[in-house]
């Protein structure tokens, strides 16, 4: 019988919750026993091989490529989970969420205190993604089946998680693991 | 600031004695002369009552009639109700603005008149209707908006919109306003017959345990909506320990409907002045208070002349009535815009010169009520329905009606039906009866009690009006097959988080995320689990919140979901591809679409 | 002795003393009543409505109900579980509780609540409220953006510090805490050794470079959950 996928993927994130990830340490030696990673910066596959039975979403959806790359996660994974607190509330890029757009492009590329850009132009090019109004956690985007929090979630929480979602065990997380920072 | 404007607020202090507790007539008579209650005037206010700063600012924040900032010489108001949206004040405001050059929140740039939108002003007989400073101006058509507007800007002098005053004593010329009593039926209660101490003279003849008794004996429950048995909450006041004692009538009568309290008011002042003089007599009292809505500061000059009037005919201060040593007489407090004080606490506490919101109970107010003295409060209309039990009897008063919950209920009846008005109806009357009273043919939706009450169907028009019952405190919005439901009941929600005070979470949140939510089901975002939120949501929120605002904010919604559920059915859809309905890329990408000029990029791998 | 008596917490006895509110006799026999905006010392506030239970089958805030003998309480049910875990969420969606640069965090009291209640993300869609800093102040910083409107900043100015520094303005979902001045706290006369300085529940009103002293791991909520004082203070009275 081949193994169920597993998908990763950071949206507006760090990059912290997959270092996080790697922080199981040996364990991920047993991981890829239990799992074939699929579309992951992991691995750097690009595009979904096949159906995937959890896929991992770090950050929110700050543009419009963050909610593409959401919903084909939401089409190709059994179980969606958002995984620490950029996923779940918009983390840090939400930081932004009360300030209109336009001041937020003009401070991070024209007044801010360390711009140098002599020509004042905000990058605007075609293939860029135009970025969302606000940033939306991933669940007010897709329907998202569990929560990780964390910042990032801790690496035993995430071993935990794994492994009881892909042995159909319930999800129980103990006390010192949820922790939102 | 000028020493002479120093001047004049130290005076107005002066002029309520510079107490803290009289913060509420120090502000709204600084607002009155200035407009506004600037920064340094809360600094003078604050240094002359002995209080801080912030604490006035805390109270000037509070209601929605006073400001922070300058506003224009004439404020337009125009009620926020849903009767008025009915009768097309969304168009009213839209000409108002094109007029005026302005819009909603803002003041003419020669500082003449500002806009706003204020909850029901009691009118919703005679609705579209604004405030303009203390003139009312009901009956509003775009037409007549835009020449209330020209007219304003002419004259600069709001009674010029005084074109026929209404009937009774609205005419007088105390009153003088174009405000309609629309009396529609009379009942033998309120408005019979009424000889000015008569039933004080056989309230004297008891004593103050007796009257107690006569009060208990005729079943009277509170007229505001709760229900309370008057005669109970009276004889605590009375066993309460305490030196001062105080009778407060509420007549802040702002659930969005209702409006007999405004015509008791205007046309039976006398009635209501009576039952509070003998409640003072019962429960030991020598100080009343009228707690008056400032939707009716109109009202007030009039009420003043007619407790003059009672002075001088020996029906309040010393020895009333002839009574040796029964001294009993009335201030006037006004409100000024916030519905909560309707909330006996939080209108004591709005009396007392504080924001106007709840206190923590127990201590209920007959133990620690107004100035921690025991007190009652009690409705416009029970006070008047005491003063009959008085003057008849008990057995006659309890005979009337539905035996449960006796008497007469005055309903103000509103909306889609033919004869808008007040009507004093027998306890115990059926929806189907008052609705062929008031010409009603074709109702599908009849909101008892307000917003606050229940939203019911067809299928409950049998049902009764009484406490064990359709309980109401008067409002009865009637809605015929041309109206959305849903609408309303988010336009009702509206209006209980612009009132909701916020002192508690569930009241300060939980109505936000409730109307959100029916907003988006209106909009056809709705999924059928929505149904459940709105349910668990609404039942957090009314099982936990402090008062009665909270308590029964949900309604609109709980009890819409209740009554037209195939309302709410024909919205939902279920969504099977793991999407949010909720979320629209477009709307999310609107900002950036303006703001760096180009399309999206739509990625489609 | 005679001023004692007792009533029931889930079926269960326990004693409290006249004038003791519903919490104050639980806190004392080792029941744990979730709650917020209640803090000892200051007067009982009843504003975040958490401690809601039922007595007799009423709901009321437990701690500002006074204690009556053999009245029944209800704390720990599903239903009311659910609705205090409801407000929890309200308090977060209603401002913006960034948990991961928050110096209160660890030993903030309503993220505590939610790691009692196991909750990994709120069940209602965040409001991103605009609010307000205030980093004027020498010695204090306000941060309103996580203020939960619990009071205790206000009573505790005005009743212990005799200052009035604090109070609410505006109403619903409007109010928000202001300070006495025209705007900013340093033109008021709060002190850093002020009772108002340290009540905040949250990080909304903290003191300046103190944060982050304490070590993950070592901070209040770290390892065992918030109410746990209470009640192991059941098991030694055992």
């Amino acid at each position: 019988m081949s193994k169920p996928k597993v998908a990763t993927t950071s949206l507006a994130g760090c990059f912290g919750c997959h270092m996080s990830l790697l922080d199981i340490d040996d364990r991920i030696l047993k991981l890829i026993e239990l799992v074939d990673f699929d579309k992951s910066p992991i691995n750097d596959i690009k595009k979904f091989t096949g159906r995937c039975a959890v896929g991992l979403v770090e950050g929110g959806c700050a543009n419009e490529h963050n909610v593409h790359v959401l919903q084909d996660f939401r089409r190709n994974c059994e179980i969606l989970i958002s995984v620490g607190d950029c996923a779940i509330m918009g983390g840090i890029p939400a930081v932004r969420n009360g300030i209109p757009l336009k001041e937020c492009l003009d401070e991070a590329y024209i007044n801010g205190p360390t711009v140098y850009n002599p020509s004042g132009q905000i990058p605007n090019d075609p293939e860029l993604p135009l970025i969302l109004d606000r940033v939306y956690p991933c669940h007010e985007v897709v329907k998202i089946d569990y929560h990780l929090p964390g910042c990032p979630p801790p690496a035993d929480m995430l071993w935990e998680a794994l492994v009881a979602l892909l042995t159909d065990k319930p999800l129980d997380l103990p006390y010192e693991l949820i922790k939102y920072d | 600031m000028q020493t002479s404007t120093n001047g004049t607020i130290i005076s107005l202090c002066k002029d309520y004695g510079n107490s803290p507790m009289r913060l509420m007539d120090v502000v709204q008579a600084v607002q009155a002369k200035f407009g506004h209650v600037s920064g340094e005037a809360m600094e003078i206010i604050a240094r002359q009552l002995g209080t801080h700063r912030v604490e006035v600012q805390g109270v000037v924040s509070f209601y929605a009639f006073l400001s922070e900032q300058p506003q224009g010489k004439i404020v337009i108001r125009l009620s926020n109700c849903a009767m008025g949206n009915i009768g097309g004040a969304q168009q009213i405001g839209e000409a108002l603005e094109q007029e005026l050059g302005i819009s909603f929140g803002q003041t003419t740039p020669d500082s003449m008149i500002s806009l706003e939108h204020t909850s029901c002003i009691g009118m919703c007989d005679q609705c579209p209707a604004a405030l303009v400073n203390d003139v009312v101006v009901t009956g509003l058509t775009p037409d007549s908006a835009r020449e209330m507007a020209r007219k304003l800007k002419q004259t600069g002098d709001p009674r010029s919109l005084i074109t026929q005053p209404g009937e009774g004593n609205n005419a007088s010329e105390l009153v003088n306003q174009m405000v309609r009593n629309n009396l529609r039926k009379a009942g033998e209660v309120i408005f019979s017959d009424y000889q000015p101490g008569a039933a004080l003279a056989k309230a004297l003849e008891l004593s103050p345990e007796e009257l107690i008794g006569q009060i208990k004996d005729s079943k009277l429950r509170g007229r505001g909506g709760a229900g309370f048995p008057t005669g109970m909450k009276w004889e605590f006041a009375r066993r309460a320990k305490g030196e001062r004692r105080f009778v407060i009538c509420n007549a802040d009568e702002g659930e969005p409907g209702t409006f007999k309290d405004r015509v008791i008011l205007t046309q039976m002042p006398e009635l209501m002045i009576e039952g509070m003089t003998l409640a003072g007599y019962a429960i030991g009292s020598s100080e009343g208070i009228i707690y008056l809505r400032g939707e009716y500061a109109y009202l007030r000059r009039f009420l003043e002349a007619t407790l003059d009037q009672r002075r001088a005919a020996g029906l309040l201060g010393k020895d009333i009535g002839g009574k040796a040593g029964f001294y009993f007489d009335i201030r006037i407090q006004m409100g000024a815009g916030a519905y909560i004080c309707g909330e006996e606490t939080a209108l004591i506490a709005s009396a007392e010169g504080g924001r106007g919101e709840p206190k923590n109970r127990p201590p209920f107010p007959a133990q620690k009520g107004y100035l921690d003295a025991p007190t009652i409060v009690n409705n416009v209309e029970t006070f008047c329905c005491a003063a009959r039990v008085a003057e008849n009897g008990p057995a006659w008063f309890a005979a009337i009606g539905d035996p449960e919950s006796p008497g007469t209920k005055l309903l103000s009846v509103s909306g889609d039906i033919e004869r808008p008005g007040v009507y004093e109806m027998e306890m115990g009357v059926t929806v189907t009866e008052l609705l062929a009273e008031v010409g009603a043919q074709d109702a599908v939706a009849v909101q008892v009690g307000g917003p606050s009450g229940q939203c019911i169907g067809q299928d409950k028009f049998d049902n009764r009006i009484s406490y064990s019952d359709l309980a109401t405190g008067g409002s009865m919005m009637v809605f015929g097959p041309q109206r959305d439901v849903l609408e309303i009941a988010s336009h009702f929600m509206e209006f209980f988080i612009e009132e909701s005070c916020g002192f508690c979470t569930p009241c300060r949140v939980g109505n936000v995320l409730l109307k959100q939510r029916l907003d988006l089901i209106r909009e056809g975002q709705g999924e059928p689990s929505d149904i459940d939120y709105l349910t668990e949501l609404g039942k957090a929120v009314k099982v936990t919140s402090r008062c009665g605002l909270g308590q029964t904010s949900p309604n609109p919604i709980l009890t819409t979901i209740e009554n037209f559920r195939a309302l709410y059915d024909s919205k939902l859809h279920e969504v099977t591809d793991g999407m949010q309905s909720t979320f629209d890329i477009n709307k999310a990408l609107g900002d950036a679409v303006r703001v760096q000029g180009r399309q999206p990029v739509h990625f489609d791998d | 002795m005679s001023d004692t008596f007792t009533f029931t917490i889930d079926g269960v006895e326990v004693t409290a003393t006249k004038g003791q509110t519903i919490i104050e006799a639980a806190d004392q026999s080792g029941v744990y009543i979730p709650r917020l905006c209640y803090c000892e010392g200051l007067k009982p506030y009843g504003g975040c409505r958490i401690c809601t239970v039922l007595i007799n089958g009423r709901p009321q805030a437990a701690c500002t109900q006074p204690a009556a003998p053999g009245i029944e309480v209800t704390n720990e049910s599903a239903e009311l579980n659910k609705h205090r875990r409801a407000l929890i969420d309200m308090h977060f969606v209603e401002g913006n509780h960034f948990c991961m640069f928050c110096e209160k965090s660890g030993d903030c009291e309503l993220q505590a609540l939610a790691y009692r209640f196991g909750i990994t993300a709120p069940q209602y869609p965040y409001m991103f409220p605009k609010r307000d800093i205030d980093a004027t102040h020498p010695d204090i910083f306000i941060d309103r953006n996580r203020c939960v409107m619990c009071g205790r900043c206000v009573q505790a100015s005005r009743d212990v510090d005799g200052k009035n520094v604090f109070q609410f303005v505006g109403r619903g979902s409007d109010k928000r805490v202001a300070v006495n001045s025209e705007a900013n706290l340093a033109d008021t006369d709060m002190a850093a050794s002020d009772k108002a300085a340290e009540v905040c529940p949250v990080g909304a009103l903290l003191r300046k470079r103190v944060g982050f002293a304490k070590p993950i791991g070592k901070r209040d909520y770290d390892n065992t959950p918030i109410g746990s004082d209470i009640e192991s203070g059941k098991s030694a009275a055992q």
